[in-house]
């Protein structure tokens, strides 16, 4: 039987979370006997070349393509995670929520202090931004969520075997931490 | 006298004894029984406003903290029914304020936060609603900020009842409801010290004393290792 696929995408977020994922060390061969990875930053493959069992997904919706990439793992794997703060919650880049979208983007390119011949980005290239940033669960169903900033290996690591083997994931009082 | 009758009432089929007139909060402390609190502080007068000590007493959902405790009383208080209902109470405080624990100065050692982690949490059920509140720094060594406010009212019973000057207090109402310095100033404009009870009563990162964040590393704070009420379970032997 072929091994289950796992995708894995990182929206708004920082990578730290994959980082969390390659922090499970020399566990990440035991994935690799358990699973093979589909599209992912990891191995730098950008297309989805089969549908997944499990899609891992790292920060929240702040433009129009983070929204585009969350519809497509949505329809391609089975079960999406929710993998930190940013994808839970929208995290760090939430904070600007509070803050009108034409006031951001002026005093990033406009106002700043540092700013000379100021200029908002407008490239047709360029992702077009929200109104604010969204966790994922306001776009798609998520089925799972794995708190933190980053979440630890050991939680990543526990979540991932127990959704790969259909047993309860074990998670003791020191993995569930939201920093 | 009726205030040294000692009782006996049972939580989760735990005999436990009492003395008549005590919360059922209280009772349960003595008895190294957690049952999980915020607006609770053992040296204030109950608040009875969070609601997450909320326990089935003979059958019925009260707050523990502002129940009396009766003679053969039945409590629940880790039943699936009882748990759930908090986790509620305490979903919706997580997605009415703007709880960014990654970057707030009190993370790991937050009784919100850790009130989420002991009943193990992973993501509130709600929406969030991103609000938006307001910063008073205008006093040069504390600050209060509103976006994680839980408006418990710890602060402002410990300024009334410890402090003896009613520094703080609610503004607005209902989902409105704020804690304001009372000076058109804002906190410069009241006698306010880090040293004062209504500064430590926050149970979040709300009151903050500047200068005094990012103490302890990570694995070293309050609720990293520990579960909150763990000091009040050790006290039961069994």
């Amino acid at each position: 039987m072929a091994k289950p696929r796992i995708a894995t995408t990182s929206l708004a977020g920082c990578f730290g979370c994959h980082m969390s994922v390659l922090d499970i060390d020399e566990r990440i061969l035991k994935l690799a006997e358990l699973v093979d990875f589909d599209k992912s930053p990891i191995n730098d493959i950008k297309r989805f070349s089969a549908d997944c069992a499990v899609g891992l997904i790292e920060g929240g919706c702040c433009n129009d393509e983070n929204v585009e990439i969350l519809r497509a793992f949505r329809k391609r794997c089975k079960v999406l995670v929710a993998v930190g703060e940013c994808a839970l919650m929208g995290g760090l880049p939430a904070m600007r929520n509070g803050v009108p979208l034409k006031e951001c983007l002026r005093e990033a390119y406009l106002d700043g202090p540092s700013v000379v011949d100021g200029l908002i980005p407008a490239d047709a290239e360029l992702p077009l931004l929200l109104d604010q940033v969204y966790p994922c669960n306001e776009v798609v169903k998520i089925d799972y969520y794995l708190p933190g900033c980053p979440p630890s290996a050991d939680l990543i690591w526990e979540a991932l075997v127990a959704l790969l083997t259909g047993n309860d994931a074990d998670l003791p009082y020191e993995l569930i931490k939201y920093d | 006298m009726m205030t040294s009758e000692k009782i006996t009432f049972y939580i989760d089929e735990i005999e436990c004894t009492a003395t008549q007139g005590q919360s059922i909060l209280e009772a349960a402390d003595e008895n190294g029984v957690y049952i999980p609190r915020l607006c609770h502080q053992p040296d204030l007068l109950p608040g009875g406003s969070c609601r997450v000590c909320t326990v089935s007493a003979n059958g019925r959902n009260q707050a523990a903290c502002t129940t009396p405790v009766a003679n053969d009383m039945i409590i629940e208080n880790g039943s699936e029914e009882i748990l759930d209902l908090r986790r509620a109470v305490i979903e919706m405080l997580f997605i009415e304020g703007n709880h960014y624990c990654p970057m707030c100065e009190r993370s790991g050692n937050c009784e919100l936060q850790a009130i989420a982690y002991r009943l193990k949490i992973l993501a509130p059920r709600f929406p969030f609603m991103f609000p938006s509140r307001k910063l008073d720094a205008t006093h040069p060594g504390i600050f209060i900020d509103g976006n994680r406010c839980i408006q418990c009212g710890r602060c402002v019973r410990a300024a009334q009842q410890i402090d003896k000057k009613p520094i703080l207090g609610f503004i607005g109402r209902g989902g409105a409801v704020r804690i304001k310095a009372s000076s058109t100033e804002g906190l410069k404009g009241v006698d306010i010290s880090p040293d004062d009870a209504c500064v430590k009563a926050c149970p979040v990162g709300a009151i903050i004393v500047k200068d005094t964040a990012y103490r302890k590393p990570i694995g070293e704070r309050m609720f990293d290792k520990q579960p909150i009420g763990s000091e009040i379970e050790a006290r039961r032997t069994s």
